[in-house]
């Protein structure tokens, strides 16, 4: 009898292609994708802009196309993903920002009936853990949330300080944030957040400690098959990890796995918590998708891509036990060169 | 003195505390004292052997390792 060492071929779609300085987790999910023994990858890159980074990595990403932006609605996201359905056989599509999640997951069952499998959360997990929604939802599973209330106008800040004390966190919907100390300094914040997310924003308590982000996937049965803590060590003015290592620390473990056994979460997860000095943990955030940083889980021996990508085929997946700690990532700037008539191909025709 | 059991140090006189993801720089008696005491030695033997090897008044050594035991409390890697 003959056997052949040959992986079976499938095909995936990502979105988060933009890793610049705010960087989409696309281009690192699909890095830990293409360390899977599973399967030959081919894989799909989903962009917005034409100048999203991963689209010009030509080794990571096969092909790319362009998504209309989450706005426009699930007709014409659907529309387009049948198109691109025709051209590549997409098995898996993995989506990466916390704004377009609501159109997939509306999306779920027409996509599966396309034959495109996804493993997202359900609307009601995405809801719940809405920044706006965040007190309600540490309330409702005993879990140390930062108190915290939405702003619909600048002249709702004053009350939001008196109620929080100063400073304050002014988040906005999806992403961005600033630490203000003044009703000055807060209402320049809130002209620069409403102006570029839309309100309503949400003003948070300020919580002072170590910041510490964990990734996990939960399997929506109540377990998190793996969960991997790591310490941001270098931060951009932007907030984002530029570089980071992984922690043993079991309080951080059993509170990722008290979150996804509380909501039976299904699907990657980052949790960013805030130790405090008397070693409380506060979760300051409930991102429903892997973070941009989740390579270094595959790095550290748990890689929750590759782990995703087998629950979305409804193959087994076990607990994941033991990581590599003190396992570091440095990120990099790095001056991809293309040719004029890549970047027209995808600004003109929306592929490459 | 206790250190905490997951703390690691190495022959170099790197120390790192996996709990917090903080690394620290030992001088090379900092660096021996803290083996030792990983590998389950008493203070009181380590300080005997110290006065032993290194030019130092018994009163000196107990102010210099009541120093380290701050400096190890203050980056949080004692029991």
């Amino acid at each position: 009898m003959l056997l052949s060492a040959t992986r079976p071929r499938l095909t995936v779609a990502v979105t988060g292609l933009n890793a610049t300085d705010s960087p989409g987790p696309g281009v690192a999910v699909i890095r830990a994708l293409r360390e899977t023994v599973d399967f030959d990858l081919r894989v799909i890159g989903l962009s917005y802009e034409a100048l999203e980074p991963g689209i010009y990595l030509r080794d990571m990403v096969d092909r790319t196309y362009q998504l209309p932006y989450p706005s426009a609605g699930t007709a014409a996201l659907l529309e387009r993903l049948q198109y691109i359905k025709e051209q590549e056989d997409v098995a898996v599509l993995i989506p990466n920002f916390d704004a377009e999640l609501f159109n997939f997951i509306k999306l779920e069952p027409q996509l599966r009936a396309l034959g495109i499998r996804t493993f997202l959360p359900t609307l009601a997990q995405l809801e719940a853990r809405d920044k706006l929604n965040l007190p309600a939802f540490g309330a409702a599973h005993g879990l140390h949330v930062p108190a915290s209330r939405p702003l619909l106008h600048a002249g709702e800040l004053l009350a939001a300080a008196e109620e929080l004390g100063w400073p304050l966190v002014l988040k906005g919907r999806y992403y961005d944030a600033a630490v203000v100390h003044s009703l000055v300094q807060a209402e320049q914040a809130f002209g620069r957040l409403a102006g570029q997310w839309g309100v309503p924003l949400i003003a948070q308590q300020f919580v002072a400690g170590q910041e510490i982000n964990i990734a996990g996937l939960g399997d929506g049965h109540g377990r998190a098959l793996s969960v991997v803590p790591m310490r941001k060590l270098t931060i951009t003015d932007k907030g984002k990890a530029w570089a980071g290592i992984t922690l043993e620390d079991e309080a951080l473990l059993a509170l990722a796995r008290r979150f996804a056994e509380a909501t039976k979460w299904r699907g990657g997860f980052e949790l960013e918590i805030m130790r405090a000095a008397t070693g409380e943990l506060f979760i300051m955030e409930i991102n429903p998708r892997f973070p941009a940083w989740i390579y270094l889980t595959a790095a550290a021996g748990q890689n929750q891509p590759a782990a995703l990508l087998r629950l979305a085929l409804d193959l087994p997946v076990p607990m994941m036990d033991g990581y590599a700690v003190g396992k570091m990532f440095v990120r990099y700037a790095w001056d991809l060169i293309t040719d004029h008539t890549q970047f027209q191909q995808v600004a003109a025709l929306g592929e490459l | 003195m206790k250190l905490k059991k997951n703390i690691a140090t190495s022959e170099a006189g790197f120390v790192f505390n996996p709990a917090t993801g903080d690394s620290f720089a030992a001088n090379p008696l900092a660096a021996d004292i803290l083996a030792r005491t990983k590998a389950g030695q008493e203070a009181a033997a380590i300080k005997a052997d110290i006065l032993e090897h290194y030019d130092v008044a018994p009163g000196q050594l107990e102010k210099d390792w009541d120093d380290l035991l701050a400096q190890l409390r203050e980056f949080n890697l004692l029991d």
